[in-house]
């Protein structure tokens, strides 16, 4: 249900433009991992590389390796589908489908690739995706009606509802909480720590206490300059990255000294 | 001028204390608070604007009355005391406010003339023609110069009516959009999801916009002409239809599917692309394949602007007369065969109706059935422009509750 990824010699580019240079890091199954770093250094690249969405922009290309439990998702003979199918993906502003409904949003993985779910199955599925997004209790009474019609927080669960729906194994969140009040950003700190126990989450966030509260592990991206590639500069413990970093730039990143 | 014009708003409001607007008027005034000192009562615009209706039909009185004098001696007293009751009873600023919100006003009245006197006068004299008996149930097959003598002459009823011209119409422009439909849709559908700006990208832009502004006289001469080629190239290949003449409603669909391909193309474009990026990836995102994601997802978010789009185009070409005219030709009968004979479309009625009266020396019937056809063909196109309106708040994507 759970694999881990592992990045070995990764560089992203975008056109000519490479920006994201020589990423090795090894993201442990069943498990939050944390990307921090300043604005602009391939924190949301990096992550869209990790299931072949990189390379829907034209000109965007991806060099190296990404091991999914040891395959190379980057490997000639993989389709992206596939891959996409195993590493789900939150964005950073909810995206549900206008034209469907709750329940139809919910099983959009489904619906969207043609299958056929008996209705009991598809009752199933709504309930136990929109249960395990925190949704359930707010939207049981409203199944029908257009999934735009809910709040910014309740839309981004109902995003995230949608992705766990077709039981990835690994879920991309890019800052699923920068559009969200306090309350509905802890409601889904509440729900990454629980998805934690069933799948591998990576998530990309601007905010250090979120990073803290949420992640087992932390990595921490940088860029020497505009136009230059960003990279990764440190890789630990959440709680080693924010006490006792190693690199300068990290500790000066993470006490709020940066830049 | 009783007041100067104040410079600044806090000098505006410094001054306190409604400006009166004469003696007279100030009685009947509730008193009013400052924050609407600034602003004269409603009714003083209905007055005035009365007050230059009464002057207006005055003054164009004098030159003899007739209804555009009449307009202008209105709209330029209204315009011009307005201003003045303004300027002086309020401040400069609001006075040039009003000046140009009334001209804007006035530039819509004089746009909005030329519909309206097309729509009045043609159902003034359309109507009589629409309500007599049979006009919409029966062709003209059998209405001779004889018929619309005794009508014009004797008083007896006008009879023929437009029915072969409205299902020629019908089905040639059905057939029309469903050639253009499917080719538009799928070129627009390249030109916004595959293609990457490359040449045959741009090159199938260009020729789009090319035919944009091709005379329709000419899509109407291409289609009979590539029909004819077609059709002596079948013959001769397969002699199989070798006296079939290539002046057919389908050779009519094909002429207006020429004018209709480019309108789909350009607005279905523009509907597809703005469909965010982001309901895209969102798709992407769960596995699913790029042409499920354009089918499921991108076309039913676009459906009502490109629904709205498609029934514009339709309204486009159905109005159109030439190309009809020489690749469908023109009977008086009913003809529901696209594929075998000539057929009448309703514009082409018209202009025959006029051009060549059924009777040459008694053509008051003709016209009647003419102007009625012109108030049909209104009608439809007025409808047609309804139902796009319709479809596109039916489909559009909901949006409650934010
Ligand atoms: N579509 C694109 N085409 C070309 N360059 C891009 C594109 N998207 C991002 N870049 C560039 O790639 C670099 C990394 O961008 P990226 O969006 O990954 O940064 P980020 O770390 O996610 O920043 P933020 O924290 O602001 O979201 C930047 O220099 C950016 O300008
Ligand atoms: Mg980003």
């Amino acid at each position: 249900m759970s694999k881990r990824v592992d990045a070995v010699d990764l560089n992203v580019y975008y056109g000519d433009f490479l920006a994201v240079e020589g990423i090795n890091i090894s993201i442990d199954a069943r498990a939050v991992t944390a990307f921090i770093g300043p604005s602009g250094c391939g924190k949301t690249t990096f992550l869209r590389s990790l299931n072949r969405m990189h390379e829907v922009l034209p000109g965007a290309r991806v060099k190296g390796q990404l091991l999914l439990d040891g395959e190379d998702i980057y490997d000639p003979g993989v389709d992206p589908v596939t891959v996409r199918t195993q590493v789900g993906m939150v964005f950073q502003r909810p995206n549900p489908f206008p034209t469907m409904t709750i329940r139809e949003n919910v099983l959009a993985g489904y619906k969207l690739n043609g299958a056929r779910l008996s209705k009991s199955q598809s009752e199933e599925i709504v309930e136990t995706s929109l249960r395990s997004a925190n949704l359930w209790n707010e939207v049981k009474d409203r199944l029908d009606r257009p999934g735009s019609g809910l709040s910014g927080g309740q839309q981004q669960r109902l995003c995230i509802a949608r992705t766990i729906a077709v039981k990835p194994d690994v879920i991309l969140m890019d800052e699923p909480c920068s559009a969200l009040d306090p309350i509905s950003t802890l409601a889904i700190e509440d729900l990454i720590g629980e998805l934690q126990q069933d799948y591998t989450v990576i998530i990309v966030t601007h905010n250090m206490q979120q990073a803290a509260r949420v992640s087992q592990k932390t990595a921490f991206f940088n860029i020497a300059g505009t136009g230059k590639p960003g990279k990764l500069i440190e890789y630990n413990d959440t709680t080693a990255i924010f006490n006792t970093p190693q690199e300068k730039s990290t500790e000066d990143y993470v006490s709020g000294r940066f830049g | 001028m009783t007041q100067t014009p104040t410079p600044t708003p806090t000098a505006a409001s410094a001054q306190g204390g409604p400006p009166s607007l004469g003696d007279g008027s100030s009685n009947g005034l509730v008193r009013r608070s400052s924050l609407t000192q600034n602003t004269l009562p409603s009714w003083l615009w209905i007055a005035l604007l009365g007050g230059s209706i009464v002057l207006g039909a005055a003054l164009s009185a004098l030159l003899g009355f007739n209804l555009a004098s009449f307009f202008i001696f209105t709209a330029a007293i209204y315009i011009l005391s307005s201003y003045i009751v303004t300027r002086t009873r309020v401040n400069r600023r609001r006075a040039t406010d009003g000046l140009w919100t009334n001209l804007v006003y006035l530039a819509f009245l004089i746009a909005l003339m030329p519909l309206v006197s097309v729509i009045w006068s043609v159902a003034s004299v359309g109507i009589p023609g629409l309500l007599a008996p049979g006009f919409m149930a029966s062709d003209m097959q059998g209405i001779t110069g004889l018929v619309d003598q005794a009508s014009q002459t004797e008083g007896a009823p006008v009879l023929g009516g437009i029915a072969h011209a409205l299902i020629g119409s019908l089905l040639i422009t059905l057939a029309a959009t469903a050639i253009s439909v499917p080719i538009g849709l799928l070129t627009s559908i390249y030109l916004v999801e595959y293609a990457r700006g490359g040449l045959l990208s741009r090159a199938i832009t260009f020729f789009v916009d090319v035919m944009t502004g091709i005379p329709s006289i000419v899509a109407g001469l291409f289609a009979g002409a590539a029909m004819a080629w077609f059709l002596s190239v079948f013959s001769g290949v397969t002699g199989l239809l070798t006296t079939q003449r290539s002046t057919l409603g389908i050779t009519a669909a094909i002429a207006l599917s020429v004018l209709m391909v480019p309108v789909v193309v350009r607005t279905t474009e523009e509907m597809l692309r703005v469909v965010p990026n982001e309901l895209r990836e969102a798709s992407y995102a769960l596995g699913v394949r790029k042409w499920r994601t354009i089918l499921k997802v991108v076309l039913p978010t676009a459906i009502s602007g490109i629904a709205s789009g498609v029934t514009l185009a339709i309204a486009r070409v159905i109005g159109e007369t030439a190309p009809i005219l020489v690749t469908a030709g023109f009977v008086v009968n009913t003809n529901w065969n696209l594929f075998q004979g000539w057929m009448t479309a309703l514009p082409v009625y018209i202009f025959r109706q006029f051009q060549n009266p059924t009777s040459p020396n008694f053509s008051d019937p003709s016209e009647q059935r003419a102007w009625a056809a012109a108030l049909v063909l209104i009608l439809i196109v007025m409808g047609l422009n309804l139902f796009a309106r319709l479809i596109a708040t039916l489909f559009a994507p909901k949006q409650t509750g934010r």
